[in-house]
């Protein structure tokens, strides 16, 4: 990898182990096919079209590979539920719809180095028994479905799409389906009934998990662009040596798109675990800006519960539980995990002294009250309250009590929904207000008005 | 029954923008993109209401009525399953946008690097009262038609914000104080 130059100003931080971006801004680099079959494209491909598919999904359990799109199911064992004796067709689709606050790594993928993602999709289809993949790409990425459109026919063009790839009988068909700026299209199953031509709303699990009931009612193996890549280095390394990689059941590499409050902002591609917090906000993203302090971190994506940076948190029980400060947090899903967060897309976002809490609250509100889908009442209700509320703390005229309706407002969307957007929009809530209950408190006045009956209904049902 | 229901749906007012789109019309040109999309889609003519909403909204600026039978009668069904999918997704407009379409992104972090900011100054250049932006009116037209603008949700390019797709082109670290610029690329 040595001889691998990249544009100036965009090297990759010395801490960085580049599988996944190892093309993002390299120089010379272009998305054409010839430019990547100069650099061993497709070699893969050649290599698994002469496997048995049983053992490409062997190697990528052996690998350890766990889901780049928020959840970390690992990927082997999720291809590993196709129904046996399974008779119809079976689809792979790509979710590209990157739509969850803080991250911004597939949009690179997509539009420097299409045919990694091609690669990896033939190859996870011949696994899976596909003979259709679609890629559902966000509305917000028309440049990007251009280039994959124009990347796919160049692929058939040379054989690694479409009827018979490379002389085997194994025929695939890749199309890329655009989406319309919905948020929850994201949403494995929201994303199907959206393929399917309809409003997306999630589908209620069980019984319908995408393996066995998905597109068409038929197996559906749903993937985010990162971890179809990373397939294709599985197979390049072997399930063994990849799994070298990172930590324990943590395994691999991932990227972390850090935004907000830091010196440097950007995407870094590192080991999964092989690096603290510390590093990472200080090493790697050169610490806070001039004269501010680091408050609090959002690790994977808005949904993710916020660390305060002055945490510290218990890990493991009985014995083996031990005092972790946050500034050594490893990067990875256990330990996100076990300090009541998750690692979930890999947006990191940062958050300095000088912002307030019940703005930042408020914005991640808003999100969520535009996104809810408005299928279940308490996400749909709920999402469009917590919004209400924080408005008036924002706008000074909320009381303390509003702080306690507005937790209670949460915890009654967390569980009770059809879909984790019922947890996503309520997580950021509950662990702001748990974290951060002072701060908010001292927004609000004993002496407001408290809205009536009457009042309130109107601000619900009426709009403001 | 069903024409009925279509006219009391669909609510496609008048906006400053229209005079920059073609009105909408059955071409040769749009079926052949239609027929190429719904060949994807073997197993079930529905799954290509979304690409053909794309491609009449592409060139039209918004989907009409008119648009929404002929893509019913194109995938031969209801005209309300393409209603429910044009009312559902914020992607989709019932009236024309400006010629120049401004998608800033509001969301955490674009929103901390400045993005209402540039919301405010992309509008005072305008013209457009920023004041008329809601929930079920997201999109304010300028009275000359040029320009239109609208919050997005996060656009995943939160390490550069704030960011704003105009039409389909994507910018990148726009200061407020470069609205200006921004707005000078694209002129009538
Ligand atoms: C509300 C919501 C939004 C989601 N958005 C995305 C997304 O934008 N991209 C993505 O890859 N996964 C997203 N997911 C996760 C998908 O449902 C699914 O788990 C994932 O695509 C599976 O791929 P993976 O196993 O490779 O991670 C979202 C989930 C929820 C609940
Ligand atoms: S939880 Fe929210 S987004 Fe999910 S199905 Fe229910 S209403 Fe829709
Ligand atoms: S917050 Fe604006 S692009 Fe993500």
């Amino acid at each position: 990898m040595s001889d691998i130059k990249y544009l100036p100003g965009k090297e990759p931080h010395e801490r960085e182990h580049r599988l996944i971006f190892k093309n993002i801004d390299r120089e010379g680099w272009d998305p054409s096919i010839d430019c990547y079959m100069r650099d061993g494209g497709y070699d893969q491909l050649k290599k698994a079209i002469n496997m048995e598919p049983a053992d490409i999904t062997g190697e990528v359990k052996k690998s350890g590979l766990r889901g780049r799109g928020g959840a970390g199911f690992p990927t082997g064992v999720k291809w590993g539920f196709i129904p046996p004796g399974n008779t119809k067709p079976v689809y792979l689709i790509c979710n590209c719809d990157e739509s969850e606050p803080g991250t911004f790594k597939d949009r690179y993928i997509v539009h420097q180095d299409p045919h990694q993602l091609i690669e990896g999709m033939v190859i996870s289809a011949f696994a899976v028994g596909a003979h259709t993949a679609f890629i559902y790409m966000r509305e917000e990425f028309p440049e990007a479905a251009i280039i994959m459109e124009k990347a796919i026919e160049d692929a058939r063009a040379k054989g690694f799409v479409g009827k018979n790839i490379l002389g085997s009988d194994f025929d695939l068909e890749i199309w890329v389906h655009r989406g319309a700026a919905a948020y929850i299209c994201g949403e494995e199953t929201g994303l199907i009934e959206s393929l399917e031509g309809k409003r997306p709303y999630p589908r209620i699990k069980p019984p319908y998990f995408p393996a066995a009931l998905g597109i068409y009612m038929a197996p559906t193996i749903v993937n985010n662009v990162e971890s179809l890549c990373h397939v294709k280095h599985i197979l390049e390394m072997g399930g063994e040596e990849y799994a070298k990689l990172g930590v324990d059941r943590n395994t691999g590499t991932r990227i972390l798109c850090v935004s907000g409050d830091v010196k440097n902002p950007g995407y870094f591609e590192i080991q999964v675990g092989k690096m603290t917090m510390r590093e990472l906000l200080y090493d790697v993203c050169g610490g806070p800006k001039e004269g501010k302090e680091f408050k609090a971190v959002i690790p994977g994506g808005s949904s993710s519960k916020i660390l305060r940076c002055d945490e510290t948190f218990k890990i493991g029980r009985g014995e083996d539980a031990k005092d972790l400060d946050f500034w050594d947090i490893q990067l990875d899903f256990d330990t996100l995990a076990a300090c009541g967060s998750m690692a979930g897309s890999g947006g990191v976002i940062v958050l300095d002294d000088s912002r307030k809490m019940s703005w930042v609250l408020n914005n991640i509100n808003h999100f969520y009250a535009h996104e809810s889908c408005g299928q279940c009442t308490p996400c749909r209700e709920g999402s469009t309250w917590m919004k209400k509320i924080s408005d008036r703390i924002v706008e000074g005229k909320a009381t303390p009590e509003d702080i306690t309706t507005l937790e209670e407002v949460a915890y009654q969307i967390d569980g009770k929904t059809v879909c984790a957007f019922g947890e996503a929009s309520s997580w950021p809530v509950e662990a702001i207000i748990s974290k951060f209950r002072d701060e908010l408190t001292a927004d609000t006045d004993e002496k407001n008005e408290r809205l009536s009956k009457e009042q309130l209904q109107r601000e619900m049902f009426l709009g403001k | 029954m069903s024409q009925e229901i279509l006219e009391n749906n669909v609510a496609s007012e008048p906006t400053p923008g229209e005079k920059h789109f073609p009105v909408f019309a059955v071409t040769d040109d749009i079926i052949a993109l239609a027929d190429d999309r719904i060949s994807h889609y073997p197993e079930s003519k529905l799954s290509a209401v979304l690409p053909l909403i794309h491609i009449v909204q592409h060139k039209h600026g918004f989907v009409s009525k008119e648009a929404i039978t002929w893509i019913a009668e194109k995938l031969e069904i209801e005209p309300m399953k393409v209603v429910s999918v044009v009312t559902f997704y914020p992607g989709f407009r019932q009236s024309a946008p400006g010629k120049f379409h401004y998608r800033v992104c509001r969301t955490l972090s674009c929103a901390m690097a400045g993005s209402y900011e540039l919301m405010d100054q992309i509008c005072e250049i305008t013209g457009i009262d920023r004041s008329k932006l809601s929930h079920h009116h997201p999109i304010v037209v300028s009275p000359c038609g040029v320009y239109s603008v609208e919050f997005a949700e996060c656009l995943a390019s939160c390490g550069t914000g704030p960011v704003c797709l105009v039409n389909d082109d994507f910018h990148e670290n726009i200061k407020p104080e470069n609205a200006q610029d921004l707005i000078n690329q694209y002129k009538a």
